[in-house]
């Protein structure tokens, strides 16, 4: 069975965001750029069935400037066996990267799609599901726990209220929890091999797809930012204060 | 035209989260219909039918939304949406879960946990976890959008809305529910208590959480955690409050013991009070924090249970 990982190229989670002072956005500029840490998970995910013999063939896929080309290495180096990487630029909505992965679904047949469940620059949580449905396949959100079944996938999921087991029939689409599993380092033999294999070069036309934004950002700013108070000396002193503000 | 609430219930009692869904959906367009789906949810329907704005309940009472399983959740809301210029919906895991497949098919981009609905067609909504705020205009058309429920305020029982019964959609039976294992609490639920009282990993240990529990039970709160005490398998997934565990807003929330990453921060900084207890006196918790307290939080937990035992509790 193929698996697919879609990976995208996002500001390092460690890095401290920057709104620009004009309201046009976020600075990106010289700032340490990584593969969005949900999808990390992914291709973890994807090389431990592999490595249990489920899968036999793992495609990182990854659309975005030429430098997203760099994250597929990373997926790579991780354990991923070739790459396709789909050139465009500037902000690609969901909706349009969900479209190029159904192009790139219906040439690969896989019989899973592991991607993240958001990515830590938009916050969207839609793409995984957006492909579900224009492929007409059940989804396994927020995976906390996946078991491959023949043809099914039990999937444990992190919903408000605790967890939940779904079953899915395959195809299916999977998008990660955060303790999905700890993803792995790449070693360095593994990043040296990383660099023979193949990555395919597309556009989003090769699929028939138009990635200019629907959504028209007006404006990005800095949230109303929360000013640190006072720091007491005595656990009598904190109470006393709540009480007197009515908060207990 | 109007707009469809998609309703938030569990065990015939409607959520917090729909209430609130109802304010944000009568800012977009106007009556707003609630749609209740699952199985033996006639009582939901009841408490959705006297939110003050909804015109109309409809109501499907079907076995196939039991779980409200999103391939099921796709076909029933999209045979309702030639009627409606916005369909909205909680961002809850459940609406998070089937409304980008509404969207999809409905080929319009959606507009993810909304903070605010500037007007019709313009929206804020956070991105890298709430440290910026965007403001996006959806194209003409049908908007489709999720809501942070904690950045509205829940529409007041006034009303008395029609319940209409409906019939259910094809199901595609593309996947079925197996099994749920939720965590049982007398205490309030994170997304709508009033007070908060979070531990992180300063905690050390699933044993210690029981200090919180018993502090929890004095002030009636809910207990969440960081994510760093989640992944250390002191408490379950359900606890973490953060960018992306639960985003909540309570009157108080206490931070004992959490250093302050930012992940975390983008799930409570939106708290009314703030009050951090953490033994390092750098932690960026106190930077956003109202009132904090530099102490082992091992000698402050017993403390501030005598104190609220001195001040009546």
């Amino acid at each position: 069975m193929k698996v697919i990982v879609p990976v995208k190229r996002v500001i390092d989670f460690n890095v401290k965001v920057r709104v620009k002072t004009d309201g046009s956005g976020v600075d990106l500029a010289n700032v340490k750029m990584s593969m969005n840490p949900f999808d990390e998970i992914a291709v973890e995910e994807a090389v431990r069935l592999k490595e249990k013999g489920t899968v036999t063939e793992i495609i990182a896929v990854s659309i975005g400037p030429q430098q997203a080309g760099e994250t597929i290495r990373t997926a790579l180096a991780i354990g991923a066996d070739r790459g396709i990487l789909v050139k465009a630029d500037g902000p690609i909505e969901p909706l349009a990267v969900a479209k190029i992965l159904k192009g790139i679904c219906e040439a690969e047949q896989p019989g899973l799609v592991i991607l993240g469940k958001q990515a830590i620059d938009d916050d969207s949580n839609q793409t995984g599901q957006m492909l579900a449905a224009l492929l007409g396949w059940p989804q396994g959100t927020f995976a906390h726990k996946l078991e491959m079944k023949d043809g099914r996938a039990d999937v444990e999921r992190e919903i408000d209220g605790g967890l939940q087991t779904v079953e899915v029939k395959l195809p299916a689409v999977i998008t990660t929890d955060l303790r999905l599993n700890e993803p792995r380092y790449a070693s360095l033999p593994n990043i040296m091999k990383a660099k023979k294999k193949p990555v395919a070069e597309k556009t989003p036309a090769d699929y028939g797809v138009d990635v200019t934004p629907r959504l028209k950002v007006l404006k990005v700013v800095e949230p109303a930012k929360r000013q640190g108070g006072v720091k007491f000396k005595t656990v009598g002193e904190l109470v006393r204060k709540l009480k007197e503000i009515g908060a207990i | 035209m109007a707009s469809l609430v998609i309703a938030e219930h569990e065990n015939g009692t409607l959520k917090d989260a729909t209430a609130k869904t109802v304010t944000a959906a009568a800012q977009v367009s106007t009556p707003v219909h609630v749609l209740v789906a699952g199985l033996e949810c006639s009582g939901a329907a009841k408490y959705a039918a006297k939110l003050a704005g909804v015109e109309k309940v409809l109501v499907a009472d079907d076995g196939r939304y039991a779980n409200m399983l999103a391939e099921a959740m796709e076909g029933l809301i999209l045979s309702l949406a030639p009627g409606y210029d916005a369909i909205l919906a909680p961002a809850t895991t459940n609406g998070k879960n089937y409304l980008p497949r509404v969207a999809a098919k409905l080929d319009v981009p959606q507009v993810s946990e909304i903070l605010k609905v500037v007007s019709p067609d313009t929206f804020e909504r956070p991105i890298y976890a709430g440290n910026a705020i965007a403001t996006v205009q959806a194209p003409d058309g049908k908007k489709v959008i999720t809501v942070r429920t904690t950045a509205f305020k829940a529409a007041e029982a006034a009303g008395s809305a029609q319940i209409q019964n409906i019939d259910g959609a094809a199901d595609p039976g593309l996947s079925q529910f197996v099994g749920e294992e939720l965590s049982k609490s007398e205490r309030p639920e994170l997304t709508s208590a009033k007070i908060i009282i979070s531990g992180g990993r300063g905690m050390q240990s699933g044993e210690n959480f029981k200090l919180l529990e018993q502090l929890a039970d004095k002030l009636r709160a809910a207990v969440g955690a960081s994510r760093a005490a989640v992944d250390a398998g002191f408490v379950p997934n359900d606890y973490q409050v953060g960018q992306t565990g639960k985003v909540v807003a309570p009157e108080l929330y206490i931070a004992i013991g959490i250093s302050g990453a930012i992940q975390h921060l983008a799930g409570m900084k939106d708290s009314k009070v703030i009050v951090a207890i953490n033994k390092d006196d750098d932690a960026p918790i106190f930077q956003i924090a109202d009132y904090g307290l530099v102490a082992d939080l091992f000698q402050a937990i017993p403390e501030l249970q005598a104190e609220l035992t001195k001040v009546g509790y």
